[in-house]
């Protein structure tokens, strides 16, 4: 039996098979010594990649249709492309190892094709970095993606956005990852998912862990590899028992949330894609604080349609039937990059192009988001709030935008709802001028996970730095009960959405403070609505 | 050296299936075969495959195509047919 111990970002009590998640290889142009092999690897590898082909054209001609199939013809002729094969084949010829040739080369003429003035070639871009990626995998001997057969607990360095995008979340039972933070991306979603995770974890990661049997103390930040019978049998129990509590939870379900004085508060839920709406469901969420919207930007090649945008908004807006859906338009930069993009590096991207900035400087990208936003507007209660804001003219500035789209649309024959707009409160300086901004909005959402990281000059991915890091810093607490009294007597809303909004401890003080709504995790619901009744302020 | 103008018929324009076709059609043949669009001075040598689709011909262009080599009598009317037949 192995016992160790990393950080708990979310309590409970898991017993499962590992999964361990290898990060994707990241090609480097390392310089091959023998090139006359490296040829020869590559035409092996091509001979594979026609083969896989052709019996995937074979297969979907059969299963789905021979519109589909075409497809995979087409990527059988690039794979035959003189101008592809030469290109690598140079490369080769130059030091360079094949799989890293094949994604230059396949990235060179997908970006050529992405660049095209029309439409049906420009799409023929995903099929040279299809094809491209067909080939590295074979070179490298990488799998086909990271699967999961059955239920079980991933272990992992550290998990990115864009890797959790792919994972089956059906299946995981817990998280245990060797690096990340309480506020990091895995903690959020194991939040959100309701399973017990371990961050900062002390666990030596190789591929030898995978099948072998693993226990997730949640409590603690124990975990146990190879379990004996002994810690089996209290494990179990234990699960039980933390099992039973939730059960003890379900009598707060579909009662409203008012204090024993009669304060009445909002509980809604933060989720990142529709595929969250069935936890919002199970924690009973009376609307939803916070939609990102990174989700529909993640994972993929190229920028979302307008059409896929609204789709999703719409999916989420008709699931509520009715009930808020705070939209926040897109918060990338930082933490979240995302390649189309083509951001350069930072050398501090906390502080940098993110957020609201890149919205107000490519108008085409919040253009889209905006129109799709509107017209999804029409199917339920909407309303949309921007991050990252600093000035009062920066949100003019947005309104203006805001009244624009909406004519566009509504000259266009298109329909909308009323949707209000709010921002994020997540900068000292928005705080600062909280004053001034209520006078233009509908209203605040105070994100506490920058908002601290900037006001206490604490970068949350430092776990070094966990040791200074006080989330309950009377400048935060100040700063909050400042937001809530001007939002107020300006008449707006204000409410909370970061990670601080679900801490039970300060319950009481939100409710002194008089915040009219708090977003957290959907699985936290239930246990913060107990705390709201049960509470004597 | 032989050469014949067509205007592309096909609503897709010079799309990948026929490309792909016509690419493996002259991969046979031993003479340099050219596309070229005059009017977006745009050319491409017919057995690149890459090439062909990147000059994004549509309905409506005219395309100038040109044979070079010691079969171009015997290929030359054999490309203009499959041009006929599928663009």
């Amino acid at each position: 039996m192995i016992v160790g111990r990393g950080r708990p970002v979310y309590e409970g009590v898991a017993i499962g098979r590992i999964y361990v998640h290898m990060k994707n290889q990241v090609l480097t142009d390392r310089k091959c010594s023998d090139i006359e092999k490296e040829m020869e690897r590559f035409r092996t590898a091509k001979e594979k990649a026609a083969e896989e082909l052709s019996a995937l054209y074979e297969k979907t001609a059969a299963e789905i249709g021979e519109e589909q199939a075409a497809i995979i013809e087409v990527q059988s002729l690039f794979l035959d492309d003189l101008d592809y094969i030469e290109g690598i084949e140079a490369m080769i010829k130059s030091g360079s190892e094949a799989a890293f040739s094949v994604h230059e080369i396949g990235d060179a003429q997908a970006s050529a094709f992405a660049a095209l003035d029309d439409d049906y070639m420009k799409a023929r871009a995903t099929d040279i970095r299809d094809i491209s990626d067909r080939l590295v995998r074979i070179l490298t001997g990488a799998d086909q993606g990271f699967r999961m057969d059955e239920p079980g607990i991933i272990v992992a360095e550290d998990l990115t956005p864009s890797e959790t995008v792919s994972l089956d979340k059906d299946k995981i039972l817990a998280f245990v990852t060797r690096q990340g933070s309480s506020n990091s991306h895995t903690a959020i979603l194991a939040r959100v998912m309701n399973i017990p995770s371990l961050v900062l974890t002390d666990i030596d990661i190789d591929q030898s862990l995978n099948g072998r049997t693993m226990i997730v103390d949640g409590f603690t930040g124990n975990y146990y590899i190879d379990p004996d019978e002994k810690t089996l049998t209290e494990m179990t129990a234990k699960k039980k028992s933390a099992g039973e509590y939730k059960a003890g939870l379900e009598k707060y379900r579909g009662i409203e949330s008012v204090s024993r004085t009669g304060r009445k508060v909002k509980l809604f839920a933060n989720i990142g894609s529709p595929s969250d709406l069935k936890y919002v469901i199970d924690g009973d969420a009376e609307g939803i604080g916070l939609l990102r919207s990174e989700f529909l930007y993640l994972g993929r090649n190229d920028f979302p349609s307008e059409d896929e945008l609204f789709e999703a908004y719409k999916s989420v807006l008709e699931a509520m039937g009715g009930k808020k859906v705070v939209i926040r338009t897109l918060d990338i930069g930082a933490d979240k990059k995302v390649d189309y993009f083509c951001l350069a590096p930072e050398e501090n991207p906390a502080l940098g192009y993110r957020g609201i900035r890149i919205c107000l400087t490519e108008k085409d990208i919040f253009r889209t988001q905006l129109r799709a936003i509107y017209r999804a507007s029409a199917f339920g209660t909407a309303a949309i709030m921007f991050p990252m804001i600093i000035s009062v003219k920066e949100v003019q500035e947005i309104k203006e935008y805001c009244s624009f789209i909406e004519k566009e649309l509504h000259d266009e024959g298109i329909a909308t709802g009323p949707v209000e707009l709010g921002i994020m409160i997540e900068t000292p300086a928005a705080a600062m001028i909280s004053d001034m901004l209520a006078s233009e909005v509908d209203f605040f959402s105070v994100g506490t996970n920058d908002l601290t990281q900037y006001t206490l000059a604490i970068d949350r991915q430092n776990e070094k730095l966990d040791a200074f890091y006080d989330a309950h810093h009377p400048a935060i607490m100040r700063f909050l009960e400042m937001i809530a009294s001007n939002a107020h007597s300006k008449g707006i809303w204000a409410g909370i959405c970061g990670e601080l909004a679900g801490d039970l401890s300060l319950t009481d003080e939100f409710l002194k403070m008089g915040y009219d709504e708090l977003s957290v995790a959907p699985s936290r619901i239930l246990e913060l609505r107990k705390n709201v009744i049960n509470s004597e302020v | 050296m032989k050469t014949f103008d067509y205007t592309v018929k096909d609503e897709l324009g010079i799309h990948a299936r026929p490309a792909g076709l016509l690419v493996k059609q002259i991969a046979g043949i031993k003479s340099n075969v050219t596309i070229a669009v005059k009017a977006k001075n745009k050319s491409a040598d017919a057995k690149r495959l890459m090439a062909v689709m990147k000059m994004a011909v549509k309905q409506g262009d005219v395309v100038t195509v040109t044979i070079e080599g010691e079969d171009e009598d015997t290929a030359a009317p054999q490309i203009e047919q499959f041009f006929k037949e599928n663009f």
